[in-house]
């Protein structure tokens, strides 16, 4: 497996090899999908439409409806409009949504097409939307796209009443419905009513019930985006992907936000939990102290198989910071750390907690590649590798327990219904990193110290 | 009113106007049936197609082992086609040791790059490449902003080749042209008979050879159908491109005979080495029991060898006696259902062939990409017109290279052949269904959804865009791209892989709890009291 990766490491300043990253427009859509009733639209070539509808299925095993504008050369010479505007007339006559979600691809932003103004001209049906963004996919990563949607959406919808509707919003940040959910229990047990936006559980973990509906009802519904400028508090959760929209409602409708990392382990559940608690002045309810005590127990007990072992963690940047963080709480040093996204705040933030945690001699790189991080693996091993499904390349490769969290997870079942983040996610993440770790420890053990109680 | 009016009857007049020509519903079938196909998709429909990108990269040139492909462009699109599609590969003596299949390539082009042009980036990274992996061979494939900026990519690969003394191919295979994979199919076997077939001298060491061309060894159906190949004594020079190589493509034109699978791909391949190097195809499709055989038999009709004859005919017997009971048993659990396929290339025609083999009768099926011949056969190919969208991808014209031109029969021994045997010909999928079926060119997710209501088939074959949508409203599917992960699915031993999956699939016990059993019990009890 990967026989052509060396221990050799070499700068290389223009060859991308095994990206941990990808384009803004697949992010755009994932945050579509999170919004009721909508269709996310890609304005571009019909292949990057049928490429982001690909890898959505394949990580939430779900079906992730989305249209496409179909550019030929014609349309990339002489622009889009007729394309967009044939599109929005198809998809509201055949698949009846309420609003059009529309990202723009590399090929509309190279020829400059002005979607705001081709929306303006639109002649739309009673009481249909159109929103759009740009997401040029030669700018940051597929984060950029997710973040740049939410704006668009908050751009076009959202409104101030005068009258606070008594409501904190929520930023979750890129992460699954199973996370979602958890946030949103937590909200609840919190007893913080809220506008979470945006939001695809209900929609990318839809039951089966032997009826299929383009859409679901799951997702933030528009009178809920339009209501955001009513809320009274912002929680941002993920400061890389939920920061910059966090910023546009503060200075749009004057809503005060606070930004928090991905609640991932018990450090960043707790700031979750006690940034909710501002918000409603309750107690922290028994439910809820219960579970981080239970946490902590699990730390307690498990940490002899845990404690100094060497961790490689990638994806995107937030997650990956949650995750270092929890390594860190369960004694793991986290030992190469990576984003493909290009983000300066990534190093800056990972190196802070190495810090906090006093870890030295580990390696934190934004704008990487899993070339570069089987490469270092090559020369220093880990014991651990944590991250989306293209490391178990790596992992089969060096033979390295691996446990899959982040985007995309392409080859298991079962992960998107379930939380990475809150205690009960991170519960979760430390039984899968024991298991794997003790798993491995079993395989080599001899058969006199295969251990019978551990 | 038929199921084909009643679909489009829910259309607008515009879109209504476009797709009544995309659908058929097959009536007499001794009258021709004519289908409009490879025209453009209406922006907006949903339809199931990719770009000419996904054809170049991510079909014809992604699965050659010992080739560096570079995405140029923006990281997307060469992350997308990064081994997603199972075109199983191992390194071997023709890739030099060598396998890029595992491997994602891209110039991550950021905004300057586009600003100013990327052909700098472009040779910095092809200088990388070269530096960390020596390759014999790079292939640039250009997504849809290089067309725009104007990126000379051809002159990127001849300046590659000058500098680094290896060989050195650019695609301008932008997504945006053309009106899907299609267009990819035929840039990328233009590059591949231009540049590579030919350029080798390793002659076959056997008597009887081929090529088996558009096998993309998904599931390790190349392999399948190498392994009952070499039992007959035939030898595979190579495979384009499933599990293939530049060392190995460069050889092609030594081969004695062409096998052409997926027709729509690499048809263009199969007719120009007809012209250039004299080697003549044959359609065969190992997809199916009965089909299998009939290829093989075909194949040696072809060679006209009393030995060869007599050595396929031994094969398919002792084949057909190893999985006897298994397709007898799956047939026996299988017949009488009906199913619908979508797909790509030419597999929505055969597995109606292998689907028939267990009792299943298809009753709706479709391409994504297809032209009029994948349909009705290449006796239209004279009358197809021509569209701007098809003129913008360029056709080349071969000639008959003298040196290694030979002819394997002459014209009037061709004809005689041509008695038992269809050399150089396809007949396209219509003439394999029966009246009342659909046909649909360039499906899209409402007319899949709509079909699946009207004609009620027990199984729906289809790629992951449709999948769960087709599951969820309460109809196996299965994905005919990926084969859900399983396979091979091709010759005999596959065969029975997809009797099992698909009896898997119908039969699999969660199907008996899509509905809650409080849905079926009255939810209060008592008693009528007087």
């Amino acid at each position: 497996m990967l026989d052509l990766t060396t221990s050799n490491v070499m700068e290389r300043t223009a060859l991308r090899v095994n990206p941990c990253k990808t384009c803004q427009p697949v992010g755009a859509m994932y945050a579509a999908l999170g919004v009721a009733n909508c269709m996310p639209h890609s304005h571009g070539s019909q292949g990057c439409c049928s490429y982001h509808r690909t890898v959505l299925s394949r990580h939430f095993k779900e079906p992730a409806v989305a249209s496409s504008s179909s550019f030929t050369e014609g349309a990339s010479v002489f622009g889009g409009r007729s394309n967009i505007n044939t599109a929005v007339k198809n998809v509201f006559d055949m698949y009846d949504p309420d609003i059009i979600a529309v990202h723009t691809t590399c090929l509309s932003e190279t020829i400059g097409d002005d979607l705001t103004s081709y929306i303006m001209d639109m002649d739309l049906p009673e009481g249909k939307t159109v929103v759009h963004c740009n997401t040029p996919s030669y700018v940051g990563s597929h984060i950029n796209g997710f973040f740049n949607m939410m704006m668009g959406f908050m751009n076009y919808l959202t409104k101030k009443t005068g009258t606070p509707n008594g409501k904190a919003a929520i930023f979750p940040g890129w992460v699954n419905p199973g996370d979602i959910r958890e946030l949103k229990r937590i909200a609840t047990l919190m007893g913080v009513p809220y506008v979470m936006f945006p939001d695809q559980s209900g929609v990318l973990d839809a039951p089966m019930t032997g009826k299929y509906e383009y859409f679901t009802g799951g997702g933030t519904t528009l009178p809920e985006i339009a209501s955001l400028g009513d809320t009274e508090q912002l929680i941002a959760l993920g400061e890389i992907t939920s920061g910059e929209p966090a910023e546009l409602l503060q200075k749009k409708w004057k809503v005060p936000h606070t930004l928090l990392p991905m609640p991932v382990g018990i450090a960043y559940t707790d700031a979750y939990v006690m940034a909710l608690q501002k918000f409603s002045k309750k107690e922290v309810p028994e439910e809820l102290e219960e579970q981080r005590g239970q946490l902590v127990d699990l730390l307690l007990d498990s940490h002899p198989y845990t404690h100094g072992k060497k961790a490689a963690i990638f994806g995107d940047p937030d997650v990956v910071i949650g995750l270092t963080s929890l390594c860190l709480e369960l004694g793991i040093v986290p030992k190469y750390v990576i984003t493909g996204t290009p983000k300066d705040e990534f190093t800056r933030r990972v190196n802070a907690l190495l810090e906090k945690y006093n870890v030295e001699g580990c390696t934190v790189k934004a704008n990487a590649d899993l070339f570069e991080l089987h490469q270092w693996i090559k020369n220093e091993p880990v014991e651990l590798l944590i991250g989306s499904t293209y490391g178990k390349q790596i992992a089969k490769a060096e033979d390295i327990p691996f446990i899959r969290a982040g985007f995309p997870v392409l080859d298991r079942y079962a992960g998107p219904l379930m939380p990475v983040v809150g205690y009960a996610g991170a519960i979760r993440m430390v039984e899968k990193i024991c298991d794997a770790l003790m798993d491995r420890q079993d395989r080599d053990a001899a058969d006199e110290d295969l251990e019978i109680v551990m | 009113m038929n199921e084909k009016n009643k679909l489009i009857d829910k259309y607008s007049a515009k879109v209504y106007k476009n797709r009544k020509d995309h659908i058929l519903q097959l009536e007499d079938l001794d009258e021709a049936q004519s289908i409009a196909a490879n025209t453009r998709a209406i922006p907006g429909v949903m339809t199931a197609r990719g770009c000419c990108y996904a054809g170049a990269k991510g079909v014809v040139v992604g699965p050659l082992k010992d080739v560096c492909v570079i995405t140029h462009g923006p990281v997307g699109c060469g992350f997308y086609s990064w081994g997603t599609r199972r075109n199983k590969a191992r390194a071997d003596e023709d890739s030099g040791g060598k396998n890029f299949v595992p491997y994602c390539f891209s110039t991550d082009m950021q905004e300057p790059d586009i600003v100013f042009g990327g052909e700098k980036k472009l040779e910095k990274a092809i200088e990388e490449a070269v530096a960390l992996f020596s390759p014999a061979c790079i292939m640039i494939c250009s997504t849809c902003p290089i067309g725009l900026i104007g990126d000379d990519v051809q002159a990127v690969a001849r300046r590659t080749e000058e500098k680094y003394g290896i060989k050195a191919i650019g695609y301008s295979c932008e997504g945006y042209k053309g009106v899907s994979q299609s267009a990819g199919h035929h840039i990328a076997n233009n590059g591949l008979m231009r540049y590579v077939i030919g350029t080798g001298d390793k002659a076959p060491a056997k008597k009887f050879s081929v090529n088996v061309l558009g096998e993309y060894n998904i599931g390790g159906d190349g392999w399948e159908q190498e392994r009952i190949l070499k039992r007959c004594g035939i030898e595979v020079v190579s495979m384009f491109t499933g599990d293939g190589s530049y060392g190995a493509l460069k050889n092609a034109h030594l081969a004695g005979l062409n096998l052409v699978m997926c027709h729509r791909s690499i048809n263009y391949i199969a007719e120009m080495m007809k012209t250039k190097y004299g080697i003549d195809w044959l359609k065969v499709n190992f997809i199916g029991v009965g089909a299998t055989c009939k290829s093989l038999r075909d194949i040696a009709k072809y060679f006209n060898d009393a030995e060869l004859t007599r050595r396929v005919e031994e094969v398919i017997t002792d084949e057909l006696s190893l999985i006897y009971d298994d397709i007898e048993y799956y047939k026996s659990r299988l017949t009488g259902k009906t199913a619908g396929i979508f797909s790509g290339g030419s597999r929505s025609h055969h597995y109606q062939v292998l689907l028939r083999d267990f009792g299943i009768e298809t009753i709706i099926a479709g391409y994504e990409f297809a032209h009029r011949d994948d349909y009705e056969g290449r006796e239209i190919i004279p009358f197809i017109k021509e569209d701007a969208d098809n003129k913008n991808i360029e056709t080349i014209t071969v000639e008959r290279d003298l040196a290694l031109y030979r002819e394997r029969y002459s014209e009037a021994e061709l004809e005689a052949l041509g008695a038992e045997l269809d050399v150089d010909s396809y007949d396209g999928m219509i003439p394999e269904m029966n009246p009342g079926n659909i046909v649909v060119d360039d499906y899209n997710h409402f007319e899949t959804d709509e079909l699946i209501r009207t004609m009620k088939p027990d199984i729906f074959f289809s790629g992951i865009k449709d999948k769960y949508s087709i599951q969820k409203a309460g109809v196996t599917s299965r994905q005919m791209h990926s084969y859900d992960y399983s396979g091979p699915y091709a010759g005999f031993r596959g065969a029975v892989n997809f009797g099992r999956d698909v009896t898997m699939a119908l039969y699999t016990n969660a199907w008996s709890f899509v509905s809650p059993p409080w849905k079926n019990e009255p939810m209060l009890v008592g008693t009528i009291g007087g």
